[in-house]
C-alpha cells in the first residue's frame, strides 16, 4: 500500500510540476491544484497507513493518528482559498493585460 | 500564564473585523480604528519587550492544552524585538497611507491589520504548523495589499508573487509532513529534542526537510536564486505597501534563524541547512549590490537594497557565533526602518517630480529641495553604512564577528557591496537633486505633516546609533539566548532548569 501511495503522490507532483512550468495561467493554476492535492495526500499519509484502526482513541489497540487529519483539513481549506484567489487574479490579469501569459507579456511571434 | 502575549494577535484581528463593519461608515472611522490599534500595539509590544528583556521566556498555551500537544505561543528576546519592530514600523506607514493611498480601494484598513496579525503570529508561535498558518495569513493579506490600487503593473507582478508563494507553501507542507512522519511532533521545542536525539537512519530525511524549509523561508527572505520576484513587486506596489513589505523579507530571516538555531543546528545531527546559509548569504549580498548599481529607477534601487540587507543579515547569522547573530539583530531593525523610510520618501520625491516620477534621469526641480535632500542624504548614509549612523555600526559589528577563515570572504564582499551601494546612492542623489532641468511644477510643496512618517523612520537611524549601547546589550543577550536553546525547550515543555 505504501508503494501505491508513493506512486500516486509522485504522479501528481510530476504532472503538477510540468503544468506549473507552462507559460499560460490556466495550466499553471491546474498545476498548482494538482500539487496541492499531492501535498494533502502526503500530509495525510505522514501519520502512517493503517487499515481498520478506529479514528478516535478507544480503550485498547492502535488508533489512526488524528493529528495529520487535523493538519490536512487546515491545509485543504487554505489551499482551496488560495486557489480561488489565484483563479480570480488570473482572470483579472487576462482582462487587464490582454494576455494569459504568466509573465504578462505577449508571445513573441 | 500572562494574557498580554495574546494582545498582538487579538488587537489587529479585532481591528480588522471592526473595520470590515465600518466599510460603509466611511474612511474616517476606519482610519481612527487603525491608528488607535497601531498605537495600542506599540504600547503592548513595548510592555512585552520589557518582560522579555529580563531573560524570562514566557509561554502561552492556547486552550490550556499542555505542550507539546497544544499550540503554544512563545515570547523570548528575539520575538519581542521583532514584535516591537513591527509595531514601530506599522504606525508611520499607516499614517503615510492615510494621506490618500488608503482611499484607492475600500478594504485597505481591513487588510492592513490582518497583515500585522500574520506578522505578529509568525513571530510568536512555537509550533511549525502554526507558523505555516500565520505565514498563509500574512501572505494572503500581502497579496491583497500588493494589488491595492490595481493597475496592469501591480497585477502582473502580483500574479508572479502569488504563484511563487503557492509553490513555496506546497514545499513548506511537504517539509512539515516529512518532519511529522519522522519525529511525530511539530512543536518546535519538542522537535529540538527529537532532532538532537535522532538516529543516523533518520538524518537524511530530516536533512531533506531542513533544506526544504531553508528553501521556503529563503523564498520569503529573497535569498540568491529565489529573489527575482522582489524588485518588480516592490517597485510596482503602492509606496506605503512597499514600506510595510520591508519587514516581509525579515519574516523569512526570522524563520530561518528560529528553526536553525533551535532545530537544525549546525552542530547537531542535521547540519546541512545551517552550513549552507553563509555562502548563499554572501552570494545574495554580492548579486544584490551589483543590481543596486544597475538600477534605473529609485524604487527598484531601494528594492535591491532590501536584498542586500537580507544578504548582510544572513551572513551574520550564518557565522553561527554570538557576535555574528547579535550584529545581525542590531542590523535588522536598522535596515527595515530605514528602507521603509526611503520607500516613503521616494513617494514624495516621485510626486514632486511629476511625469519623471522615480526614474533616475534629470527632471523638474523640486520644491523644498534642501529638506527632501537632507532626508535622502541621511537615509542613504544610513543604508550604505557611512559613519556615524547605525548602518556603519551594524556593519562594523558584523565584520568584527567574523573569525579567520571566513573573515576574508565576509570583509571583501561586505565592503565591496558597501562601495557599490555608496556609488549608486551618490549617483542617484546627484541626479535627483542637482541635475534638474525645466521649470518647477506648480504643485503644492510637500508639507511637514505629510513628510513626518518618512522623516521619523529615517531618523530612527540616528536614534539607533545614539542608543547603540543599550540596543547591542539587548541583542547580545538575545543572541546568547538563541545559542542556548535549552532554556527555550525547558520553558515550553515546562521542565525546570537542570
Amino acid at each position: 500500500m505504501e508503494a501505491l501511495a508513493a506512486l500516486i503522490i509522485a504522479v501528481l507532483v510530476g504532472c503538477g510540476t510540468y503544468l506549473t512550468l507552462r507559460a499560460r495561467t490556466f495550466s499553471v493554476v491546474l498545476g498548482l491544484s494538482l500539487m496541492s492535492y499531492a501535498v494533502n495526500l502526503f500530509l495525510f499519509f505522514s501519520g502512517r497507513l493503517t487499515t481498520g484502526a478506529p479514528p478516535l482513541a478507544t480503550s485498547i489497540g492502535a488508533t489512526a493518528d488524528p493529528l495529520p487529519q487535523a493538519l490536512v483539513l487546515t491545509a485543504i481549506v487554505i489551499g482551496f482559498g488560495m486557489t480561488a484567489f489565484v483563479v480570480i487574479l488570473a482572470l483579472r490579469a487576462l482582462g487587464e493585460l490582454g494576455t494569459d501569459q504568466v509573465d504578462g507579456e505577449d508571445e513573441k511571434p | 500564564m500572562n494574557h498580554l502575549i495574546m494582545i498582538p494577535l487579538l488587537l489587529p484581528l479585532a481591528a480588522g473585523m471592526t473595520n470590515l463593519l465600518l466599510v460603509r461608515k466611511g474612511i474616517g472611522a476606519q482610519r481612527l480604528v487603525s491608528i488607535l490599534t497601531a498605537c495600542g500595539l506599540l504600547a503592548a509590544t513595548l510592555l512585552l519587550l520589557a518582560r522579555a528583556e529580563t531573560g524570562h521566556i514566557d509561554t502561552y498555551e492556547l486552550g490550556n492544552w499542555p505542550a507539546p500537544f497544544g499550540i503554544v505561543l512563545v515570547l523570548d528576546r528575539l520575538s519581542a524585538l521583532m514584535l516591537v519592530l513591527t509595531a514601530f514600523l506599522t504606525l508611520p506607514v499607516l499614517l503615510h497611507a492615510c494621506n490618500g493611498d488608503d482611499q484607492l480601494g475600500r478594504d485597505f484598513h481591513v487588510i492592513f491589520p490582518l497583515q500585522v496579525l500574520g506578522l505578529n503570529g509568525a513571530f510568536l508561535t512555537g509550533d511549525l504548523f502554526n507558523l505555516f498558518v500565520f505565514f498563509e495569513i500574512l501572505l494572503i493579506a500581502s497579496y491583497c495589499l500588493a494589488l491595492h490600487g490595481l493597475g496592469p503593473g501591480r497585477t502582473r507582478n502580483a500574479l508572479r508573487y502569488v504563484v511563487l508563494n503557492l509553490i513555496g507553501s506546497s514545499l513548506f507542507l511537504i517539509a512539515l509532513g516529512t518532519i511529522y512522519g519522522v519525529c511525530g511532533t511539530l512543536n518546535m521545542a519538542d522537535l529540538a529534542l527529537k532532532v538532537a536525539g535522532s538516529t543516523p537512519d533518520q538524518a537524511p530525511l530530516l536533512g531533506a526537510a531542513g533544506l526544504l524549509l531553508l528553501a521556503v523561508f529563503g523564498l520569503k527572505a529573497a535569498i540568491l536564486p529565489l529573489f527575482l520576484w522582489l524588485p518588480g513587486l516592490y517597485a510596482a506596489v503602492l509606496p506605503s505597501v512597499a514600506a510595510l513589505f520591508a519587514i516581509m523579507t525579515k519574516v523569512g530571516v526570522y524563520a530561518i534563524l528560529r528553526t536553525q538555531s533551535l532545530i537544525f543546528t549546525n552542530h547537531g545531527p542535521v547540519p546541512e541547512a545551517a552550513g549552507l546559509l553563509f555562502p548563499v548569504a554572501l552570494a545574495t549580498l554580492a548579486a544584490g549590490s551589483l543590481c543596486v548599481l544597475g538600477s534605473r529607477r529609485l524604487r527598484v534601487l531601494l528594492a535591491w537594497l532590501v536584498i542586500v540587507s537580507v544578504g548582510s543579515l544572513l551572513a551574520g547569522i550564518g557565522l553561527w557565533n554570538a557576535a555574528g547573530i547579535s550584529a545581525s539583530l542590531y542590523y535588522l531593525p536598522h535596515s527595515t526602518l530605514v528602507t521603509a523610510g526611503l520607500f516613503l520618501l521616494a513617494d514624495h520625491l516621485a510626486r514632486q517630480r511629476g511625469p519623471a516620477g522615480d526614474v533616475l534621469e534629470p527632471g523638474p526641480p523640486m520644491s523644498r529641495p534642501n529638506l527632501l535632500g537632507s532626508l535622502f542624504l541621511l537615509g542613504a548614509m544610513a543604508i550604505a553604512g557611512l559613519p556615524p549612523l547605525s548602518g556603519f555600526i551594524g556593519k562594523l559589528l558584523l565584520l568584527n564577528a567574523a573569525q579567520a577563515p571566513v573573515a576574508a570572504w565576509l570583509w571583501s564582499v561586505v565592503l565591496g557591496g558597501s562601495l557599490l551601494g555608496i556609488i549608486a546612492l551618490g549617483r542617484c542623489g546627484s541626479i535627483l537633486f542637482w541635475k534638474t532641468q525645466g521649470d518647477p511644477l506648480c504643485g503644492p510643496p510637500v508639507s511637514w505633516s505629510r513628510l513626518a512618517p518618512a522623516a521619523t523612520l529615517i531618523l530612527t537611524a540616528v536614534a539607533l546609533s545614539v542608543m547603540a549601547g543599550p540596543v547591542t546589550t539587548y541583542t547580545d543577550a538575545a543572541a546568547g539566548q538563541l545559542l542556548t536553546p535549552d532554556s527555550y525547550v525547558n520553558a515550553v515543555l515546562g521542565r525546570g532548569t537542570p
